[in-house]
C-alpha cells in the first residue's frame, strides 16, 4: 500500500527554548481494517499504519501502537516541548513493511 | 395508492417532531478567511425559502470544527495531490494545467460561475467537463472519468482557491433551458419512495431523519469530504445516491439530467460562499 | 474423533453457546488486553480524561481526545468494536503533555475506554458512551 501515502505535518516554525507546542500529523493511508468484504464476500485483509513515532534530535516525543480501529487518513494531535533548535522527524509503519517519515526544523527565537 | 404511499412518507417525516435547527455558528476558515454560511434567498427562489443554509450548519460541533482548519480537513490531502497534479505535463503536448493557467490561486473565481454555458461548445458545461475539454483539446491527455478521483480531487483544487467567494452561477440566457430542466427535475416526486428532492431538502429541513440532520441540500460545500466514505465526492455522485436511496431509477455522473441538476441546485445557493472541500457525513 | 450423536449435541451446544454470548464485543479479548497492559493490577479512577462526542456524526470517523497529568501511557479500548484495541500512547522525554488526540472507528453504539499506565506505576481508567447511528436514507 505504498501508492498515495502522503504524509503531512503541522510544527511552529519557531519557539522559545523550553516551550511547549502542539504538533499535527495526518497521513493519507486507507487503513485496510481487515473487517471488509469484497464482492465475492471473501475477507479483505488489513493493511494499516501500525505505528507511529515522533522524535526531536534523536529524543523521543511520542510513540504510537495504531489498530484498525484507527480511521482512514490517521490524524495525531500532541504536544512537545522544544529545548533547542532542531528537527522533528516522523515516521509511519506500514503493516507491509513500507517506512514513511517526513521532517520539519525548528528555530528558537 | 400511490399518493397515499407519498402521504405516509411525509407523515413520517414530520411526525417526528425532533425538530434540530441548524445551529448560530460562524465559519472561519483558518482564523481569516470567513465563510458565508447563511443568506438571503436568491430571488428566484425566495417564494419557498427566507434563507439559504450551508450544510455546515447542520453538522456536529467536532464535524464543524475539523473543516475550520485546512490541516484538520482530511479533503485538503486530495487538494494538494491535485496541486501536484496541476504543476505536471501530461498528454502528447507535454504541457501541464500551469502552464496555460500559471498559479492555480489565479483561478480564484472560477469555481463560484459553474456550471456556466459555454459558447463554443453550445452547452452547459461543469467544471469537470471544461477540465477536460482543457486535456483532451489543449494538452492531448486523456479525458478523466466523471468525478473519479483525478477530477474529483483538482475540482476540490479549484474550489478551495474560491472559498469564501459566492455562488454565481447565471440561470437566465442560453442556460436557461438547462436550468428549468434542473427545476422541474428538483420538485418532481420519483421513485417507489414518490419523493422529489424538495420533500426532503425545502420541505423538510431541519427536520431529522432517523439519526441524520436533514439540510437544504446546498452545493457550496462540494466537492465532500464524507466522513461515511472518507474520500472526495461530487455532487452528481451525490445526486445519484440520493435518487437511488428514493428507490427511483437514478443517472449517471456526468449525464444532461446531472448537469441540469446541478446547476439548478447551485443557483439556489447563489450567495452562500464556496466553501469546498467540506465535511460532511 | 468418532462423531457420536453425544459429541454432536456437545458440539452443537457449544457453538450455540457461543453464538449467544453477548455482541458487546469480544468480552474475553477486552479483558485480555487489559490485563496485558496492566499485568492484572488494580484500576482506579483518577488521572485520566477521555474526551469523545455524546453522538458521533458518523461511526467511520469519530474524534477523540486522551488526557493526563502523569501517565507514562494511555491504552484505548473501544469495548463494542469486533476487535476492542484501538490504540496505544506512549509518552517519550521530550512530550509536551500526557495527551493526545485523534480520530477512531466505532462499529456501534458502545463504550470507549482509555486507561492510563501512571508514572507512579499505578493504573486508572476513564470511559465515555459514544452512540453511532444510521442515518439519513441510508446513503
Amino acid at each position: 500500500m505504498a501508492s498515495d501515502v502522503k504524509p503531512r505535518v503541522k510544527v511552529p516554525k519557531q519557539a522559545a527554548a523550553g516551550e511547549v507546542i502542539t504538533i499535527k500529523t495526518l497521513i493519507s493511508h486507507k487503513m485496510e481494517s481487515g473487517q471488509r468484504k469484497d464482492k465475492e464476500g471473501n475477507a479483505i485483509p488489513r493493511s494499516i499504519i501500525n505505528r507511529f513515532t515522533c522524535d526531536f534530535n534523536g529524543e523521543n516525543v511520542i510513540e504510537v501502537t495504531l489498530e484498525p480501529a484507527i480511521s482512514t487518513n490517521p490524524y495525531f494531535e500532541f504536544e512537545a516541548i522544544v529545548p533547542e533548535a532542531g528537527e522533528f522527524t516522523f515516521t509511519w509503519y506500514d503493516d507491509d513493511g513500507s517506512v514513511y517519515d517526513t521532517s520539519k526544523k525548528i528555530t528558537i527565537g | 395508492m400511490k399518493k397515499l404511499t407519498g402521504a405516509i412518507l411525509a407523515t413520517l417525516l414530520t411526525s417526528t417532531v425532533v425538530s434540530a435547527d441548524p445551529v448560530d455558528d460562524n465559519l472561519v476558515l483558518n482564523e481569516e478567511t470567513p465563510i458565508v454560511t447563511r443568506t438571503a434567498a436568491p430571488a428566484h427562489v425566495a417564494d419557498a425559502l427566507d434563507e439559504v443554509l450551508s450544510g455546515w450548519l447542520f453538522r456536529g460541533t467536532e464535524t464543524r470544527a475539523m473543516q475550520a482548519d485546512d490541516f484538520d480537513n482530511p479533503g485538503m490531502i486530495f487538494v494538494e495531490q491535485a496541486m501536484e497534479n496541476w504543476e505536471t505535463a501530461e498528454g502528447t503536448e507535454g504541457k501541464s494545467c500551469s502552464s496555460c493557467h500559471n498559479d492555480i490561486d489565479s483561478m480564484a473565481g472560477v469555481k463560484p460561475t459553474y456550471p456556466k454555458w459555454d459558447e463554443k461548445a453550445g452547452e452547459v458545461q461543469t467544471l469537470q467537463m471544461q477540465m477536460n475539454e482543457c486535456r483532451t483539446e489543449r494538452m492531448g491527455a486523456e479525458a478523466w472519468g466523471y468525478d473519479k478521483t483525478p477530477a474529483i480531487n483538482m475540482e476540490a483544487a479549484l474550489s478551495s482557491v474560491s472559498r469564501g467567494m459566492p455562488i454565481n452561477v447565471a440561470i437566465d440566457g442560453p442556460a436557461q433551458s438547462a436550468w428549468e430542466l434542473g427545476k422541474e427535475m428538483y420538485y418532481t416526486r420519483t421513485g417507489q419512495l414518490e419523493l422529489s428532492c424538495a420533500n426532503c431538502h425545502e420541505e423538510s429541513y431541519g427536520m431529522m431523519i432517523r439519526a441524520d440532520h436533514l439540510s437544504q441540500g446546498q452545493i457550496n460545500g462540494f466537492p465532500v469530504y464524507r466522513l461515511k466514505n472518507t474520500k472526495l465526492n461530487g455532487s452528481h455522485s451525490r445526486f445519484k445516491g440520493c435518487i437511488r436511496d428514493t428507490r427511483a431509477e437514478t443517472y449517471n455522473p456526468g449525464s444532461p439530467e446531472f448537469i441540469a441538476l446541478e446547476l439548478y441546485v447551485a443557483s439556489r445557493g447563489n450567495g452562500l460562499s464556496v466553501e469546498g472541500p467540506s465535511i460532511r457525513n | 474423533m468418532e462423531l457420536t450423536r453425544r459429541s454432536a449435541i456437545i458440539l452443537g451446544a457449544g457453538a450455540l453457546f457461543a453464538a449467544g454470548l453477548p455482541k458487546q464485543g469480544s468480552a474475553a479479548t477486552s479483558e485480555e488486553l487489559i490485563s496485558a497492559f496492566t499485568g492484572g493490577a488494580e484500576i482506579g479512577a483518577g488521572d485520566i480524561e477521555l474526551t469523545a462526542p455524546e453522538i458521533a456524526e458518523n461511526g467511520n470517523t469519530v474524534p477523540i481526545a486522551v488526557s493526563s497529568g502523569s501517565a507514562a501511557e494511555i491504552l484505548v479500548l473501544a469495548m463494542g468494536n469486533p476487535t476492542p484495541n484501538v490504540a496505544t500512547f506512549k509518552f517519550g522525554k521530550l512530550a509536551g503533555s500526557r495527551a493526545a488526540s485523534t480520530r477512531i472507528r466505532l462499529a456501534g453504539t458502545q463504550d470507549v475506554v482509555a486507561i492510563a499506565k501512571l508514572d507512579d506505576g499505578s493504573f486508572v481508567q476513564a470511559s465515555s458512551t459514544v452512540k453511532v447511528t444510521i442515518g439519513g436514507c441510508g446513503g
